[in-house]
């Protein structure tokens, strides 16, 4: 830049694509907080909103200028800046081991926070299901009822029923106030289960249904009050890997069989297979996962105090259709799936059975995929000890994460969309900056593999489970 | 002595006597008479000896009844719920080779500083100077023997070279010298073929141990960073300890235990 001030001609755009005010000239040197501000101005928002700004897929850092230098800008053409809304509130890395409780007499193997961050729980090889105090960090509940290893345990959107599925291919409920188990064993699989999903919040407000996947090759869809089985859904050939519950009434299901299908959930019609992984399908994320899951609780909401849900069913409801809605914004249901042939594959499963990008970078299987919870960003946890980012819009690549020296197991997102954490089989967790790329926390502690973890939605505590049979609970 | 099988062949060929069933029938009837007969008449050490042999054989009885009462019952699922239990991702993937195991850093580190393992091998057979040194005569005479050739395997570090002949005390022969040992992870139950560090002990004399003989019993650190065996900070273990179970010299290989 020869002369002082030069000017550009710019103009916002949103992440969408659509252009937001009129293009105006700016200072070439203006700084992120001067286009902060203008960008408040422009949107005319009342509270001040941090935003992130990207000319050509770069992000402006520090100013304009800077960022202008790496590229060739023809100064002709007026200058589109795509401005990204953060979350409002920043989640702290957990740097500490605040307690390991033991309990259980085998592996951890699933551990869940409530949707509101109120309750921990977790299921492991000695068959029972504990609930934990996280207050006080101490055991709340033991719950036994299950005959086999509990593999996999899911939170009710509302936060009031937990579900748990064992190797002996039972589903049992449990009530977390009281560590009861509610209504009847769900049984009918004829091998273990292998996921479980309840139906959203924002389309049902009694959380009545729950599908479970088995390896037997069915999809179950349950009725929990009656304890009845709905539908049985069977077409996958070969063991389901994973279920998800969509925002559309729409169920996805990934199976060994290298397929993806997309059922109707009310009446259990196969919407179509998505077909173009090589071999198995391991894990799938929705981009609207994280926002279901929380249901009609709000992060930007969370206090130290739990506050007792008052609002009737149908209010809660209406809040997280609300939620679910800003989430998703204009856009269809995105989703993301990974698998042992190292790839994963971005769809849009509502509407084309076409992949929309094909990722590929990893050197081993991936285990488990992520997106972040504003929906921008997706993580996955492959066995060849390395954390990716992808652009949750395109699957462009971002970045690696590395610093694990053995094979990632799981990645947890913070609620603000900040940070990762992951559980590795080298027996650490790492907490990741991820607009950094850099690792933030290194948390050794556990004495064996890490098996689950978990960031509570209110971003308080990361709790972890492993091989040595002990719980974890993380905070700043 | 009847020199063939003659009551079968004719068995077979003229088949049983007509009464032959019967008359079995008849005396396996009768045994628990004169059995009852028996233990009634003797006395003294024959019946003491008798009822000994007729109790072994209750009791051998006893066993075979139930043994098939077992077989023939249905058996209810047994309800012990298998250990090591894995999570729903891991579950197909049981077949792959997870070598790992946990490595006790701080115990080794203790133990190491005590200088005492609890090593598979505790009682190492002594090994004389006579045994593993040969003695060189030198000179022009040949009336020196103040020269010592190892006999035993001997691990040579990677930077040693050879001092001049004048001063070499020591000499370790090219052939008895190994750098790699088959060693054994005693929970995996694997094996694998690693490059040796250094020797740690030789349990006969210090003097071994500088120059690394290797003889059955002897501690030597191995390279182990292949099986990714990893620490609880999260860091790959590098070198770990190992004992020699075998006689190298004899066998010409190493075979050694991993210290877990």
């Amino acid at each position: 830049m020869e002369e002082e001030g030069e000017r550009i001609l710019t103009q916002f755009v949103s992440e969408t694509g659509e252009t937001t005010g009129d293009p105006f000239d700016l200072p070439v040197n203006v700084t992120t907080e001067k286009l902060q501000l203008i960008c408040n101005a422009i949107l005319q928002k009342e509270e001040a909103v941090p935003y992130s700004f990207f000319v050509n897929d770069a992000e402006v850092t520090t100013s304009l200028e800077e960022t202008l230098k790496t590229q060739k800008q023809e100064t002709e053409k007026v200058l589109n800046i795509i401005y990204q809304p953060q979350a409002v509130f920043r989640v702290r890395a957990v740097t500490r081991c605040t307690s390991s409780i033991e309990g259980h007499a085998e592996a951890v193997i699933s551990v869940a926070f409530s949707p509101d961050g109120r309750y921990l729980a977790s299921g492991s090889g000695d068959t029972t299901v504990r609930f934990w105090d996280v207050n006080t960090e101490t055991p709340h509940f033991t719950c036994k009822g299950h005959k086999h290893w509990v593999l996999c345990i899911a939170w009710s959107p509302d936060g009031r029923v937990l579900a748990s599925g064992c190797k002996n291919s039972q589903i049992l409920l449990w009530n977390p106030d009281t560590g009861k188990q509610v209504g009847r064993p769900l049984t009918g699989h004829r091998q273990w289960i292998t996921a479980l999903a309840w139906e959203p919040l924002h389309s049902n407000a009694n959380c009545r249904h729950l599908a479970s996947s088995s390896k037997d090759g069915t999809i179950r869809i349950w009725d929990v009050v009656l304890g009845t089985c709905l539908r049985s859904l069977s077409s996958h050939l070969q063991s389901v890997t994973c279920v998800k519950w969509g925002g559309e009434g729409l169920l996805y299901t990934s199976s060994q069989d290298r397929t993806i299908k997309v059922w109707r959930a009310e009446d259990g019609v196969l919407c179509r297979t998505l077909q173009g992984h090589g071999h198995w399908v391991n894990t799938m994320a929705l981009s609207t996962d994280y926002v279901m899951r929380t249901g009609a609780f709000d992060p930007t909401k969370a206090s130290h105090v739990y506050r007792t849900v008052t609002e009737t069913a149908e209010e809660l409801s209406k809040l997280a259709l609300e939620r679910y809605n800003s989430v998703k914004g204009t856009e269809p249901e995105r989703l993301v799936s990974g698998s042992d042939d190292f790839t994963l594959f971005l769809w849009h499963p509502a509407e084309d059975k076409k992949p929309v990008a094909r990722m590929t970078g990893h050197q081993q299987l991936i285990n488990e995929v992520a997106f972040s919870p504003d929906t921008r960003l997706i993580a996955s946890a492959s066995f060849d000890k390395s954390v990716k980012l992808w652009d949750g819009r395109s699957g462009k690549f971002i970045t690696t994460l590395r610093g694990h020296v053995s094979k990632v197991y799981q990645v947890s997102w913070s609620a603000d969309s900040r940070l990762i954490c992951s559980g590795s089989s080298d027996s650490t967790l790492k907490v990741w900056n991820v607009k950094a790329g850099k690792i933030s926390v290194d948390l050794p502690g556990h004495a064996d593999e890490v098996y689950a973890v978990d960031w509570s939605p209110d971003g308080q505590r990361v709790a972890s489970g492993g091989k040595d049979k002990i719980l974890k609970i993380w905070r700043r | 002595m009847p020199q063939n099988e003659y009551m079968e062949l004719h068995r077979k060929r003229y088949g049983y006597r007509l009464d032959y069933h019967e008359r079995k029938r008849k005396k396996e009837a009768r045994e628990p008479h004169e059995r009852a007969k028996k233990a009634k008449m003797l006395t003294g050490i024959k019946a003491k000896l008798y009822n000994k042999k007729r109790h072994a054989e209750k009791i051998q009885m006893k066993k075979t009844i139930k043994m098939h009462e077992e077989k023939l019952n249905k058996k209810r699922k047994t309800d012990e719920v298998p250990e090591g239990a894995v999570p729903a991702y891991l579950l197909d993937r049981e077949g792959q080779s997870r070598a790992k195991v946990l490595s006790n850093m701080v115990k080794q580190k203790r133990k190491e500083k005590a200088g005492k393992w609890d090593v598979p091998i505790p009682k190492v057979r002594g090994v004389s100077e006579q045994e593993v040194f040969k003695v060189l005569k030198t000179g022009k005479r040949k009336g020196k023997a103040w020269k010592r050739m190892v006999t035993k395997v001997c691990y040579v570090g990677e930077g040693f070279t050879r001092k001049p002949p004048k001063y070499e005390r020591f000499i370790r022969p090219m052939g008895l010298r190994f750098k790699k040992a088959h060693v054994t992870h005693p929970e995996l139950k694997a094996t694998f073929y690693l490059p040796i560090i250094g020797v740690k002990k030789n349990p006969n004399s210090p003097l071994y141990t500088q120059l690394g003989v290797i003889t059955k019993g002897t501690i030597v650190e191995v390279n182990v960073s292949e099986l990714g065996l990893v620490t609880q900070g999260g860091k790959v273990v590098w070198g770990k300890y190992a004992q020699v179970t075998n006689n190298p010299e004899n066998d010409g290989c190493i075979n050694a235990v991993l210290l877990v």
